[in-house]
């Protein structure tokens, strides 16, 4: 029995050794950094210096609104065109879903290029439609918000689409035709059965492109470098930047983004235990007898949450 | 019935679709190969002359090795090190895996910008300073992983049914080591396989913690790219051309070793 325990902590070992060297250790300095003073001492007055300049807190809006915006068009071309996919025969559906997975490795410093490349100010479509006289993009500056958000866009759309994919089979065509018998026209099923059906997932989601849209850097960093201020970049810039380095104020705006992506993955996971629950009660719900407790289990399960 | 024959409306969203996911790629793939490409839709006349200067270019050539060289380093020494302990946790102590998602959710969790301030106010100063170190990079690529490669031994082991496994092995008078080595270890390996490729792909991508960390001191394939993106439009298109079709080799084979393996599994 010794013998084994001994075994056991030598494959552990260098496991909890890794971990806390670079995973736990780093992120507990970083909170104490982040409210101790610099000659000793607790202060929350990074905190507070962050919230009463107009400088951050903009860095913090603009952060929280790109997310917001890329998330929210991200998640309807998602859900529509994840719909759409469903539609397919499997084999086409299977290459329209490795096509849009290989477009999700497409992102950081190349997918900031290939904007450059071809929105920036000299890239190909710029001149092409100003040779043409469109003047619809005359006013259109990819290096500003509307051009971040067009190229953060870009990676939610592929995520949200594999992300919500699945949760489309969970709806049974059965269930439509029922609908449909009953005199359901297509807009009411999906208003009271379908969209009912996803929200867990489409909130689930929601979380993760939210999280990835605020932790997003490279993409950023490549396209406008320090010149939009973006929370991500600030934190950047403070920490390993040219100009004068504060570690403490970028732990403190670094502790003011991690608390916002936890949450975001937390709302993520509360959402996929919940859908989790509602698929696991329609799969027994195939064999009758069993069906009928496991969905009152979920049901009720689901009820105990939505009160906490 | 309808799922066989998707409708016009489907079948021109998805057009749309793929037309806009593939246009920043192609876009990138003919200005790499373009001689003139200005005010027309496609390009003038071609050259190869890019891409033999990304190949005569030394930088690139040295930052593609050292992102071989780190990405390789890391992957074999998270293998090296989570192969017994994931092994260890999922046979002997079930009871540590609350814990053990935890740990592993929070890369996912946590932006790389955060991680990199964490990991310089550790290691920059006091009695351990390797920033600027490939060592502190190796750690934090150490982290990257972590969930892809948690899950990835995780599920093979779980798959294969690693504790009846062993349970076998053991009464059929194998010692515990010679039970991992000959019996577990070949059985996890298509599986385990498919989640070291996949981290490689992850960390060839990776830019920011390595441009915080070790930028001015080690140039990576990505940090490499970042820094000819200013300079050269079409030598830049070359190199983000070659690293995507690398991935897209990559992800090919991760695809094809999955489909196997899950086959297999599943047979």
């Amino acid at each position: 029995m010794k013998h084994n325990k001994r075994w056991m902590l030598l494959g552990l070992a260098p496991f909890v050794f890794m971990v806390l060297a670079f995973q736990l250790t780093p992120i507990l300095t970083m909170l104490t950094g982040s409210v101790s003073k610099s000659g000793g001492g607790f202060t929350f007055g990074y905190y507070d210096k962050i919230f009463h300049s107009a400088f951050y807190l903009q860095a913090i809006k603009n952060s929280l609104l790109i997310a917001v915006y890329s998330s929210a068009i991200g998640l309807i071309v998602g859900l529509v065109c994840a719909y759409s996919i469903t539609r397919f025969a499997p084999r086409i559906r299977d290459r329209l879903l490795m096509l849009s997975n290989m477009t999700s490795n497409f992102a950081g410093v190349p997918l900031a290029f290939a904007y450059i490349i071809l929105l920036g100010n000299n890239g190909v479509f710029t001149l092409l439609f100003k040779q043409w006289g469109w003047d619809v993009f005359a006013g259109f500056n990819l290096y500003s918000w509307s051009g971040l958000v067009l190229v953060y866009v870009y990676f939610q759309v592929p995520l949200a689409l594999l992300l919500l994919y699945p949760s489309f089979y969970g709806i049974r065509d059965q269930w439509r035709e029922a609908a449909a018998l009953l005199g359901a026209r297509p807009w009411q099923f999906w208003r009271t059965v379908g969209l009912p059906m996803l929200t867990p997932a489409i909130f689930g989601t929601l979380g993760i492109l939210f999280a990835n849209a605020m932790g997003a850097y490279a993409t950023a960093y490549a396209l406008v470098g320090g010149n939009y201020n973006l929370l991500a970049i600030r934190i950047g810039s403070l920490v390993a930047g040219d100009v004068v380095n504060q570690p403490e104020m970028g732990s403190a705006l670094a502790v003011l983004l991690a608390l916002s992506t936890l949450l975001a993955v937390y709302l993520n996971h509360r959402m996929s235990k919940r859908s989790e629950r509602f698929t696991a009660s329609y799969v027994s719900g195939s064999s009758e007898k069993r069906g009928r407790g496991g969905r009152k289990r979920a049901w009720l399960a689901a009820k105990e949450e939505a009160g906490a | 019935m309808m799922k066989s024959k998707a409708g016009w409306t489907h079948r021109s969203l998805m057009l749309l679709l793929m037309i806009y996911l593939l246009i920043p790629l192609i876009g990138t793939f003919m200005y790499g190969f373009a001689k003139q490409w200005q005010t027309t839709v496609l390009p003038e006349s071609w050259t190869l002359e890019w891409v033999l200067e990304m190949f005569k270019d030394l930088r690139f050539l040295d930052a593609l090795w050292t992102s071989f060289y780190l990405c390789a380093v890391s992957v074999a020494l998270s293998l090296a090190v989570m192969l017994p302990a994931v092994f260890v946790i999922t046979v002997y102590l079930p009871k540590w895996e609350t814990f053990m998602k935890g740990v592993v959710v929070l890369p996912y969790a946590v932006p790389g910008v955060v991680a990199a301030v964490g990991l310089i106010r550790t290691y920059s100063s006091g009695p351990i300073d390797i920033t600027g170190t490939a060592y502190i990079l190796v750690g934090a690529y150490f982290v990257v992983i972590l969930p892809y490669m948690y899950q990835g031994i995780r599920n093979s082991l779980l798959t294969v049914s690693a504790p009846e496994l062993l349970n076998s092995a053991e009464m059929l008078g194998a010692s515990r080591m010679r039970a991992f080595a000959t019996v577990i270890l070949p059985n996890i390996w298509p599986g385990v396989m498919i989640s070291t490729l996949l981290s490689f792909s992850v960390l060839f991508g990776e830019f920011v913690l390595t441009n915080m960390l070790v930028g001015g001191h080690i140039q990576t394939i990505q940090v490499y790219l970042y820094q000819r993106v200013n300079e050269s439009g079409h030598l830049a298109s070359a190199i983000a051309v070659t690293y995507f079709l690398f991935i897209l080799v990559l992800s090919t084979v991760l695809m094809k070793l999955g489909k196997k393996f899950n086959g297999e599994a599943g047979r």
